[in-house]
């Protein structure tokens, strides 16, 4: 699964990561009454998920011999914190689209927002996103940024090698595992483990403070957001589920283990 | 009368069981049309068995992605004038990815992760649990049609309704351009013994209270001998003790078996979306307030190292 990929002839390859900073996944997640949808405006962190695409952004540059890790990221109220934590890793710059305008975005405007922004930088080699965000899990983005931008794409890649402009890609199924060649530019989303990301060194902190990061609206991307009305979907009813009670708790004694000898003999499993 | 289409997969031959529970609610909507990306002519007695009047098929795919080319197909069947009210897509690999690239060419939202739809007229509305499956969220289609929604596994029961073979109609694949560069050129199928995960009757999964990768043994041999699958949490699929196709929870496979035995496994709410629908849960764990307890039929608090050598040893005892 540490694959480092080899091989390509170019001397440079330029990478976009896209990036999602999400509130603290260790703190219960909230609805905003008003709006019904998930509150985020506390602290925001990078993706766990994303650190996988940075890391494999980073070995790709690395072993094309030249080029550059640039971010693109989506957040409210400016947040970067969660970009300046993949600029340390070694991403050389970053976009970000920050406006209330956007607040309540779909996962269709998402991806058109990111696209444009991908666009902004002028495009690359290889675009990255994680295969779903750790908050939405929605998991459309990625292959909807690919339609919009017209490019060929592999999700659900867990091992990534660019071999003389072409990309070779074992992609995830559910009964095992494709080979996949895809020609270049394109778009992947990275499984978790496909790398191992790497912990960004007191340098990496420190440089990533006054790395570039373009902070810009929808307007200036030549993005019409559709807010609220225009999402296509309204949230018309919150209800509390149905809760599976427990049942029999014990303490083993040493013993514990008849419990569920017993318990199975009940369902006449054993 | 709601025109519905259901993307349907197949698996040997046959649509999968996903597709079939799809298939099934669908026709509880409206008029229903399956839509395959290959070859159907195997499939179109058991698809109209199920409800599908009519299926559309791609044929051979010829190594391309059902994301980019079973959405190209849809598209230009609706240009041609069939335009769904909404579609069902399974919540997989490649139901998400078809139903991306669609809603891109469409302009339609897309909602995913449901685990009902209902239709009242024209209006169209579908359920999602967030929260680790604590709270249900309903929300309704606005817009013109088609809708597109994704539903996760076993959220309906298939069930035959005894209807006659699904019409079969070509639905070829248009001109891909450059969204076409990606193709497939090896299927590697990882061999299981044993009955696969999401179908078992027993599952055992194993969490990171088993300490390390070795550990993990226990919980096959367990398996093995109750006739289940062995399962895993994202912890230890992450850690890379054993393979993705283990994982159990909200960004794994959910289970429905009639015992779920949950060995060194703490309950983060992302894995009780995975089982909470099992029938019988047994949990092992060394911490009390570990929050797979709330839901555990039998809970043992205690050591997996010492609880599970001796279930074994018992259960090899019985022959």
């Amino acid at each position: 699964m540490n694959e480092v990929p080899v091989g390509n002839n170019d001397n440079c390859m330029n990478v976009i990561v896209c990036v999602k900073q999400i509130p603290d996944p260790a703190t219960p997640g909230a609805l905003d009454a008003g709006t019904k949808t998930l509150k985020r405006d506390g602290k925001l962190i990078l993706d766990e998920s994303d650190s996988y695409g940075v890391e494999m952004a980073l070995q790709l540059v690395d072993a094309a011999g030249g080029g550059e890790v640039s971010l693109v990221s989506m957040a409210p109220n400016g947040e970067v914190s969660g970009m300046r934590t993949a600029l340390a890793m070694g991403a050389a710059k970053g976009v970000l689209v920050s406006d209330p305008a956007l607040q309540g975005s779909d996962a269709l405007t998402t991806a058109k927002v990111l696209a444009a922004a991908v666009t902004k930088l002028g495009g690359a080699d290889l675009i990255i996103a994680a295969t779903e965000s750790s908050d939405g899990y929605t998991g459309t983005v990625p292959e909807q940024m690919a339609e919009v931008l017209g490019l060929p794409s592999v999700t659900f890649a867990k091992k990534v090698v660019v071999d003389g402009g072409t990309l070779k890609v074992d992609r995830q199924t559910e009964e095992g595992y494709d080979e996949v060649t895809c020609t270049l530019p394109a778009l992947i989303s990275v499984t978790a483990g496909v790398v191992e990301p790497r912990y960004p060194s007191f340098k990496g902190i420190m440089a990533a403070k006054s790395k570039p990061i373009d902070t810009v609206t929808a307007a200036d991307l030549g993005v019409t957001p559709a807010g609220w009305a225009g999402a296509g979907q309204e949230i018309v009813d919150i209800a509390q589920a149905e809760t599976r009670a427990a049942g029999e708790i014990v303490e083993d004694d040493g013993e514990g283990f008849t419990k569920i000898v017993a318990f199975l003999e009940n369902l006449k499993v054993i | 009368m709601t025109n519905v289409w259901v993307f349907a997969q197949e698996a040997a031959g046959a649509p999968t069981t996903g597709t079939l529970e799809l298939l099934t609610k669908a026709r509880a909507l409206g008029t229903v049309t399956a839509f395959v990306g290959g070859d159907a002519s195997g499939m179109a007695a058991t698809l109209g068995e199920f409800g599908a009047v009519q299926v559309y098929a791609t044929g051979d795919l010829a190594g391309k992605l059902p994301g980019v080319a079973v959405s190209a197909a849809m598209k230009a069947v609706i240009d041609g004038g069939d335009s769904p009210d909404v579609i069902l897509f399974p919540q997989n690999y490649e139901g998400r990815d078809v139903m991306s690239r669609l809603s891109v060419k469409l302009d339609r939202t897309v909602i995913t992760n449901n685990t009902d739809i209902t239709v009242e007229g024209d209006s169209v509305s579908v359920t999602t649990p967030i929260f680790g499956g604590n709270t249900l969220v309903t929300t309704k289609f606005s817009g013109a049609a088609p809708y597109l929604a994704a539903f996760r596994p076993k959220s309906f029961a298939a069930e035959a309704a005894g209807g006659s073979a699904a019409a079969v109609v070509a639905a070829p694949v248009p001109e891909l351009g450059a969204t076409g560069g990606a193709t497939v050129t090896a299927v590697h199928v990882e061999a299981t013994t044993g009955p696969k995960l999401d179908e078992a009757t027993v599952v055992v999964s194993g969490g990171r209270g088993l300490g390390e990768a070795d550990k993990y043994a226990m919980v096959e041999t367990l398996a093995k001998l109750l006739k289940g699958a062995p399962g895993a949490s994202r912890a230890i699929v992450d850690a890379g003790w054993v393979p993705y196709s283990y994982q159990v929870g909200q960004t794994g496979k959910v289970v429905k078996p009639g015992v779920y035995i949950a060995a060194g496994i703490s309950g983060a709410t992302q894995h009780m979306v995975g089982m909470k629908g099992a029938k019988n849960i047994i949990a092992i764990n060394k911490d009390k307030e570990a929050p797979i307890f709330g839901i555990a039929d039998l809970g043992i608090v205690g050591d997996v190292h010492k609880v599970l050598p001796k279930l074994i040893e018992a259960l090899q005892a019985r022959g």
